[in-house]
């Protein structure tokens, strides 16, 4: 039986009508087009390019005339080439990680900040959060955006937020019992591990408060939410966002469990064929594209997430007329997400790369064990060494271990192995192994 | 003055070091003595072959991460205490020893010792002046 009340945030914006929000967008788009074209270099190259003027741009239905942008426009402009917004507007920067090694840096003015809390208030609404709500912050605080965003949001609905931040399990559990946490925001995998951390540490549920919880920065699946559900006694939902867009709340799950409403009058979505990059109709699956609206520190003009899904109109019986996205089914590229963080097979090539001692032959294992992601990377020798101390080779691992580490951001168990044990491919190099369900 | 040995790199599962003497085997290759250094995910396999050039040269081939290293070699007398006699020249010396094996050869009354230590020079001239009888690879 569920505990949670949710509630509509911002029926104003959240319940329009189909024309009332295309007329919304339609005015948004126009202003942000005006922004990016006059104080963003790489807008007005692309859309010069294309021989286009923000006054071409006159409504929802001109998005597809305007250029993508993909991650590595922005790796390109590093680090803050891609503002729109004087560098003194500028009141707070995240980043995540990119393809190289490169990060890729967002500016957030006040007025962004403003719109992240609004949407992440709007997506704590759906999972019941109150003035008298607890919410519990075990996301990583930082320039991950996950610990922040979740915090704006609380914050801005009047919870009290405990920003926990990730790891420490028994603290954790410790906090949310004796505080009474009712919602939860963190990765579903840190979720379910902390669900069944806690008969491990002496604790009974009975004890614990919780009632909810919003769950991202990582795809999941209907099983993981009915086992997260059913460990921590909750309702579990789905908070989808990415640090260029905004954060999470982006788009969020509500409690008819069956996608996320995404905040349209802040954030325009649309689906294409990433082959053709032709746009495709609703229900169709192919890849998330968001241009934002409300944005002016770095507002993005069809960004492409790489994310595969659908979107679908129909009307949903919460009430909100907002678009939903389906579940991410996966990537138009090879990021893989560990423990919330973003990998590249080539961030850790080129970690490794830094290395002597070891060959450019590696296999990455991905999988979960216990609910917690596990990378192993088993990376071979470099032929030609001449090993015969111990402490050496121990020496070579360790140097390895570190690289990946301050490359990625996660650690990584590393196997060194003989030289030519690694499968060579023929063809396209498969240099990852996902074995997680 | 000193005495060669392989060391070849190897992951700690079954089957690799039957491949590392199999190869040798079949080519004829002799061992004079063997070593294994072993961690939970690998090991070091350190030998010394009746001809380690052609040792090097079939591994090599085979892809093994092979590399030759010089050792200080000692013979002493195959009597107690003779191995705590040698050991502690390096410690009065403050040299240290990164490895040891020894093995005895049954023709002989003698035991070799195989060392590899930090600092190679002053060990074998500590030892020199002590008298101890120093191997090279011909006296193998």
């Amino acid at each position: 039986m569920s505990k949670v009340k949710d509630y509509i945030y911002a029926p104003e914006y959240e319940c329009l009508s189909r024309s009332e929000m295309e007329n919304l967008q339609s005015e948004r788009l126009q202003k942000t087009v005006e922004l990016v074209y006059n104080n963003c270099k790489p807008y007005r190259a692309k859309m010069d390019e294309l021989k286009l003027k923000p006054s071409d741009i006159r409504s929802v239905s001109d998005l597809a005339k305007l250029p993508f942008t993909v991650k590595h426009d922005l790796r390109e402009a590093y680090p803050f080439g891609f503002y729109s917004s004087p560098a003194h507007d500028i009141v707070e920067v995240h980043a995540s990680s990119g393809t190289t090694g490169k990060l890729t840096v967002v500016g957030y003015t006040q007025n962004d900040i403003n719109v992240w809390s609004e949407i992440a208030a709007r997506s704590l609404a759906m999972a019941g959060v109150t003035k008298d709500s607890m919410v519990h912050v075990a996301y990583g605080y930082g320039l991950f955006t996950g610990g922040l965003g979740a915090h704006y949001g609380a914050q801005k609905i009047g919870a009290s937020t405990v920003p926990a931040s990730a790891g420490n399990t028994i603290r954790q559990l410790t906090l949310m019992r004796d505080f009474g946490a009712t919602h939860l925001c963190c990765t579903p995998s840190y979720a379910i591990f902390l669900g069944t951390e806690i008969q491990k540490a002496g604790m009974d549920i009975k004890d614990f408060s919780l009632i909810g919880g919003a769950f991202g920065a990582e795809p999941w699946t209907y099983q993981m939410r009915e086992e997260l559900e059913r460990l921590l006694g909750i309702d579990a939902l789905d908070i989808y966002g990415l640090s260029e867009i905004c954060g999470p709340g982006v788009a969020m799950e509500c409690m008819q469990k069956h996608g996320c409403h995404i905040q349209e009058d802040h954030f325009i979505p649309e689906i294409i064929d990433p082959e053709t990059l032709e746009p495709l109709p609703f229900g169709c699956e192919g890849e998330l594209v968001f241009t934002t609206i409300t944005k002016t520190g770095q507002p993005l003009i069809r960004y492409r997430t790489r994310d595969l899904c659908t979107l679908s109109n129909e009307k949903c019986a919460c009430g909100r007329t907002t678009v939903k996205m389906g579940k991410v089914k996966g990537r138009s590229d090879d990021m893989l997400i560990i423990r919330g963080v973003n990998v590249f097979p080539s961030q850790i090539e080129a970690a490794i790369m830094n290395v002597s001692g070891v060959s450019p032959h590696y296999m990455i294992y991905v999988d979960r064990v216990n609910n917690l992601d596990i990378m192993e990377i088993d990376i071979e020798l470099d032929g030609n060494l001449a090993p015969d101390k111990v402490s050496d080779v121990e020496a070579i691992k360790k140097k390895v271990e570190t690289e990946v580490n301050s490359y990625i951001g996660l650690s990584a168990k590393i196997k060194l192995c003989e030289s030519g044990s690694i499968k060579r491919s023929e063809g396209k190099a498969v240099r990852v192994i996902d074995r997680r369900e | 003055m000193l005495v060669k040995q392989l060391s070849v790199f190897m992951e700690n599962r079954p089957g690799r070091l039957y491949k590392l003497t199999h190869a040798l085997g079949k080519e004829g290759i002799d061992f004079v003595t063997l070593s294994i250094a072993d961690t939970k995910d690998f090991g070091i396999v350190r030998f010394i072959a009746r001809d380690n050039e052609k040792a090097y040269e079939i591994l090599k081939k085979e892809g093994f991460t092979v590399g030759i290293t010089e050792l200080i070699g000692v013979e002493v007398a195959d009597k107690p205490n003779a191995l705590a006699e040698v050991v502690s020249l390096m410690e009065e010396s403050q040299i240290n020893i990164e490895y040891l094996y020894s093995f005895v050869l049954t023709n002989h009354n003698t035991a070799k010792i195989l060392m590899r230590v930090n600092d190679t020079d002053r060990a074998l001239t500590i030892l020199q002046n002590k008298g101890i009888k120093l191997l090279s690879e011909k006296i193998l």
